[in-house]
């Protein structure tokens, strides 16, 4: 069974992440970058149900040099190997154009029996990037999973949504993107870190994928950003401490903004 | 004027109030036309009609229930490839995203997620400009598409639902589901259980508790109900069984946008501040002077919750 966990590297979100001044994407270079968290879920997820049986799993990645760094965790949490797409004509990729790249890629890395996703990038967080690989690749897609099991060839999933919850079941192949209710996943252990050192990783570039760089980028984004402003902070209002009646002035405020 | 095609989002029929922030929306911006999948539409006719739908288009077959959202995505494309609106709004929830996206791939078209607002294009062209919160709130976001129909996915709470009666003309379409839509088949369905409270994302007025309850979430919940508001819940909380999933708020949860939210017990940590932060009114009662939260709040109370919060409760009851 060949398993794919999708993991996007983005700018550490406890930093001052901001855009970049001249094309408002991302600033991928001012902010340290790291293996997107939710996507630590999908890998912990793969190894997993690699972990009950005969299982490889590759952890793929498209972005630029510094993605290397999802990969790299990826193996040493336990991937078996990496494949990462590095191309410079992709920066500013959309999600649409991302979709269409990843879904070249799968395609080539081949026989995939499921591909395991995080929820959301915690950059972008679109949620929509699995939903347009299931289009393109006509498979299976269970979105927002929060439990889920292979067996027969079946994959069978709990999915939360908002006024439900659902049991699903589809036929491998499938994708799978789970939450960060899914598991507790690993941290790569002094062995995982050394053994990630000798694990394969394929980089890929655009002409790997017969992908005409020019569909793909900035100048090709199916969305355009026109303008950026940065919010306001907030300011804090009246800090009171409790002395014994803090309940009573508590309510005094809300009264006083008509919440009372 | 073009049409706006708003994708109803229901149960049963029962259409939820983000359905009728998008008609009030789409109203802006062109004339709303709503589609509407499965069963109840004879149901959802009314609301529909009283947030200005002017046309309805209606497709109900078994496949739309019986698997995950890929014959929406289908029924959905079909009816904009005859259509061809100006615009397609969805709403930003777990269904809404995945329909999104297959809908972007099968019309070729571009796609914006988590709008809080959404405005005529300045081409007048019948376009449609976004407004965008990211980066947890930190910035405000203006874009479009550029290719195709534009698909948006707003956020609960982008508009104040506004009236305007009509009587939707309804159109029966008939859609006949593809082999590839039947994938994911969906084995059993259990809806939530209703609290009572006003739902999360919808509340004018939420709760939230965090670790500082130690698990104990009455005072919370009493406030909740004192204020006619819904209770939300950190990430530490849920994580230590204390309160559901689907009541966590935050970048892995619920995005809450309401008049007013009150943290008991919470520090304030990115991840659930990207939730609320755009919340009207921020109060804030935690027993450390030195949590993050204060930063941002309108009024904060430094104390413990446990006694904070029942004395609010008394006062309020005192007062009505
Ligand atoms: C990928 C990822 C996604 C995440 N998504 C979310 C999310 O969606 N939502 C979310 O909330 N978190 C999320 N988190 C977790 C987040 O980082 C924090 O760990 C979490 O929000 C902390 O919850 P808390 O504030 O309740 O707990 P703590 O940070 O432990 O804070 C508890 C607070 O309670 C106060 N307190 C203690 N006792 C009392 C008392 N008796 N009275 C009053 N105050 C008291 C303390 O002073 C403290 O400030 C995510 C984390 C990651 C890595
Ligand atoms: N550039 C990328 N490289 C690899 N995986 C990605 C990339 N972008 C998105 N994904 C996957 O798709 C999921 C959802 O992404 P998004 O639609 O961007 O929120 C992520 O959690 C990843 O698993």
């Amino acid at each position: 069974m060949k398993i794919v966990a999708l993991v996007k590297h983005v700018p550490d979100a406890t930093a001052e992440r901001t855009f970049d001044d001249a094309d408002h994407t991302t600033d991928r270079t001012g902010v340290d970058g790291l293996l997107s968290e939710l996507d630590e879920y999908a890998i912990e997820s793969a190894l997993t149900v690699a972990d009950g049986g005969d299982a490889e799993v590759v952890a793929l990645t498209m972005g630029p040099s510094g993605a290397a760094d999802a990969i790299k965790k990826a193996l040493q949490m336990g991937a078996d190997s990496g494949v990462h797409i590095s191309d410079d004509a992709l920066h500013g990729s959309d999600a649409p154009a991302t979709a269409r790249v990843l879904a070249a890629a799968l395609r080539r890395i081949g026989d995939v029996d499921l591909v395991l996703t995080g929820m959301a990038s915690t950059d972008g967080g679109m949620s929509v990037v699995p939903a347009m690989l299931a289009e393109h690749l006509d498979l299976a897609h269970v979105g927002f999973v929060g439990e889920f099991s292979v067996d027969d060839g079946t994959v069978r999933c709990r999915r939360d949504g908002d006024t439900a919850s659902e049991s699903v079941e589809a036929a491998l192949p499938a994708i799978v993107s789970v939450t960060d209710q899914i598991n507790e996943p690993r941290y790569p252990s002094f062995k995982g870190i050394m053994a990630a050192k000798k694990k394969p990783v394929e980089t890929l570039s655009l002409a790997d994928l017969d992908i005409d760089p020019s569909t793909v980028g900035l100048a090709a984004a199916t969305s355009v950003v026109d303008e950026v402003t940065k919010r306001p902070e907030r300011t804090q209002g009246e800090i009171v401490t409790d002395e014994g009646d803090g309940g009573t002035r508590l309510v005094e405020y809300l009264a006083a903004q008509k919440f009372v | 004027m073009a049409e706006i095609l708003v994708l109803v989002d229901h149960v049963d029929g029962d259409v939820r109030k983000t359905t009728t922030e998008l008609l009030t929306l789409a109203r802006r911006v062109g004339e709303p036309a709503a589609v509407f999948l499965g069963p109840g539409y004879d149901v959802a006719k009314e609301t529909l009609g009283r947030f200005g739908a002017a046309k309805a288009y209606v497709v109900d077959t078994p496949e739309l229930d019986e698997y995950l959202v890929a014959p929406k995505a289908e029924a959905l494309a079909q009816i904009a490839g005859e259509v061809r609106p100006a615009a397609v709004l969805l709403t930003s929830n777990a269904d809404g995203k995945e329909i999104a996206g297959r809908l972007a791939v099968k019309l070729g078209s571009g796609l914006i997620t988590d709008a809080v607002d959404v405005a005529p294009g300045d081409g007048g062209d019948g376009g449609v400009t976004t407004t965008q919160s990211v980066f947890a709130g930190g910035y405000t976001v203006a874009a479009r598409v550029n290719v195709g129909t534009p698909i948006v996915t707003v956020k609960p709470n982008a508009a104040t639902p506004e009236p305007a009666e009509v009587t939707p003309v309804d159109e029966k379409v008939d859609v006949s589901i593809s082999e590839s839509a039947r994938k994911a088949r969906v084995v059993e369905r259990t809806p939530r259980v209703a609290t009572g409270r006003p739902e999360l994302t919808e509340a004018g007025v939420v709760v939230s508790g965090g670790r500082g309850t130690a698990g104990d979430f009455v005072p919370v919940e009493a406030m909740a109900d004192a204020l006619g508001g819904a209770v939300g819940a950190s990430r530490a909380a849920v994580d230590s069984g204390w309160y559901p999933h689907a009541y966590q708020v935050g970048q892995t949860g619920k995005t809450v946008s309401p008049q007013l939210y009150l943290a008991a017990g919470i520090s304030g940590a990115i991840q659930h501040r990207a939730g609320m932060q755009t919340s009207k009114t921020i109060v804030v009662v935690n027993k450390d002077a030195e949590a993050p939260i204060f930063a941002m709040a309108d009024f904060g109370v430094v104390g413990d919750l446990h006694t904070v919060l029942p004395q609010a409760v008394e006062e309020i009851r005192s007062r009505s």
